[in-house]
């Protein structure tokens, strides 16, 4: 099994403040691995920094693409990084709301696609067919999620747990090697989240691609996780499979505060 | 009756000329939050390029339209490729500023524009040579609606079609709306943003520049200054019908073009601005987002 991303020294400092500080992290090909850590411990930077939105100060993140040998990533710009085959979603729903689910899908398509504007605008056979088939591999990835009912409501117009789901769809178009979840669970009920964590497994069975999710909800990260990494204050504090996390007298201090000797 | 209705197609021809830029004013906006003032000179642009491919053409004895149509395409080229220069020396640069400064260096940008056709033209108006031709179908109604309004009108009508079927149908145009609701998001999912916003550029710019061939052939004289006063009027019906509303920008120009000419036409042409920039006023005082703008909701 190869690494699908390889990280390495990953340091990110805003002025004086450092909010990563020189993590080692790797997610083999089609591994479930989970980030934890409280609050403010510098996941969701961590994934900034690795999807391209901002540029580290030290370290190294190599992407694998399909045959090619690592590639080093840093710098590049997030349309780039996800070209290479990464693609995540966000703690907040960020979908284009006014847009229908299948053309929410589409969009994530849209990298994959070779119509240049010439293309666009005269619309020849070519374009068609590749649209055609986009279109028809995004029904598939919406079958799959269970929204292949709702492709033409607008995706405002979806009940929350949907639009997660449409959200994870998106990213699934775009064809990535790896997907980031960004508590892919936030504001789910119990019911829903058991749901999810079907859909992750099942996702990653189908379409054989790594998963990297940052979640607070520990049942569906121990459930479905089979590496854990837990990082505090920036840095990474352990890591291990659940049943090594969950007796780690770090971890367990991170969250809950240390012992007071009486 | 025939004068309201001559007044109604006049407005119409002026509505839909005020359309094809006001159309640029808002697709730029709808992408990157900017007033392109440097817009109504891509359309002057185009007119002076057209012009002197109708002087070369008309020397060498081409037929009318043929002139019409080379010279519309060698505009609508040019004033592109003007367009996509000044996007990306101008306000790409600057795209993660404050929002003042691309505003001011749109602003500089325009007058740079301006003078730079004044030296390297004339600041005379020159006649421009009437390319549109009679049509015979048209005479019995020619002295309320002129084979020359019909042409903008059909022209204008045809460019919004194709628009519209373009942004809602092909990939370009979906991710030019992704762009414009969710620019990091769009990043995220590999949309080169950078690619959608000289694609918006080049498509606003070629609207604009068939604009300034169309309404130079139909008056008939051109100076290095036209593109001031159309980018302002044209800005104006962007602003009335809701700014980053494509539908918006072509009712609000409309709009504007009707009241100007009735204004002109029942009162004096003395008031034409006062009537459209009236208009504006109260249109912001009751709908501060336009007609068919959205009003922001701001979350806390």
């Amino acid at each position: 099994m190869e690494n699908v991303i390889q990280v390495n020294g990953l340091t990110m400092d805003f002025g004086g403040l450092r909010a990563v500080d020189s993590v080692d992290l790797y997610v083999k090909d089609k591994e479930i691995v989970a980030l934890i850590g409280p609050n403010g411990a510098g996941k969701t930077t961590f994934f900034n920094c690795i999807t391209g939105i901002y540029t580290p100060t030290k370290g190294d993140i190599l992407v694998r693409s399909t045959k090619s040998q690592p590639v080093r990533i840093n710098g590049f710009k997030p349309n780039r990084v996800t070209e290479r085959g990464l693609a995540r979603t966000f703690q907040n729903i960020r979908l284009f709301q006014n847009m229908t689910v299948l053309e929410n899908a589409m969009i994530g398509k849209h990298c994959r696609l070779n119509a240049k504007i010439l293309g666009a605008l005269f619309r020849d056979k070519k374009t068609k067919a590749e649209e055609l088939k986009a279109a028809q591999e995004c029904w598939e990835i919406l079958k799959k999620m269970g929204l292949e009912n709702q492709c033409d409501e607008l995706a405002c117009n979806l009940p929350y747990g949907d639009q997660r789901k449409l959200e994870i769809a998106r990213a699934l178009a775009t064809e990535p090697r790896l997907l980031l979840l960004d508590e892919p669970a936030a504001g789910m009920n119990p019911h829903e989240t058991e749901e999810l964590t079907h859909l992750i497994r099942k996702i990653r069975d189908e379409e054989n691609i790594a998963i990297l999710l940052i979640e607070h909800d520990m049942k569906l990260v121990m459930n479905l996780s089979e590496r854990i990494y837990v990082m505090d204050h920036g840095q990474k504090i352990a890591d291990g499979t659940p049943m090594d996390i969950r007796n780690n007298p770090e971890v367990i201090k991170a969250y809950l505060g240390e012992e007071i000797d009486a | 009756m025939d004068y309201f209705l001559e007044l109604f197609f006049g407005g119409l021809t002026r509505g839909s000329i005020y359309a094809l830029i006001a159309l640029g004013y808002t697709m730029v906006y709808g992408i990157v939050q900017l007033i392109n003032f440097a817009h109504g000179e891509i359309y002057m642009i185009g007119a002076f390029t057209a012009l002197i491919v109708a002087s070369v053409l008309t020397f060498y004895g081409v037929n009318t339209v043929a002139i019409l149509i080379l010279a519309s395409i060698v505009a609508v080229i040019y004033s592109s490729a003007y367009g996509f220069t000044v996007e990306k020396i101008a306000y790409k640069p600057l795209r993660n500023a404050p929002r003042l400064s691309p505003l001011i260096s749109a602003i500089g940008m325009s007058i740079f524009l301006q003078n730079y056709v004044l030296l390297a033209q004339t600041s005379d108006f020159l006649p421009f040579p009437r390319l549109i031709p009679q049509f015979h179908f048209m005479e019995p109604v020619s002295h309320i609606f002129s084979s020359a309004e019909l042409v903008i009108v059909v022209t204008t009508m045809v460019a919004m079609v194709l628009l519209t079927l373009f942004i809602k149908f092909t990939n370009l145009g979906k991710a030019m709306r992704a762009t414009a609701q969710d620019k990091t998001m769009a990043l995220l999912i590999g949309i080169d943003v950078d690619r959608v916003i000289s694609a918006t550029f080049i498509i606003g710019s070629s609207l604009a520049a068939l604009g300034g061939v169309l309404i130079a052939s139909h008056i008939g004289q051109i100076n290095f200054y036209i593109g001031f006063i159309a980018g302002i009027k044209a800005f104006t019906a962007a602003v009335l019908g809701g700014i980053g509303s494509i539908p918006g920008a072509v009712l609000g120009a409309l709009i504007l073009g009707w009241t100007e000419s009735f204004a002109t036409g029942y009162v004096s042409s003395d008031y034409e601005d006062v009537f459209a920039f009236a208009l504006l006023v109260l249109i912001l005082i009751f709908r501060p987002a336009g007609l068919l703008g959205k009003a922001e909701t701001k979350k806390v």
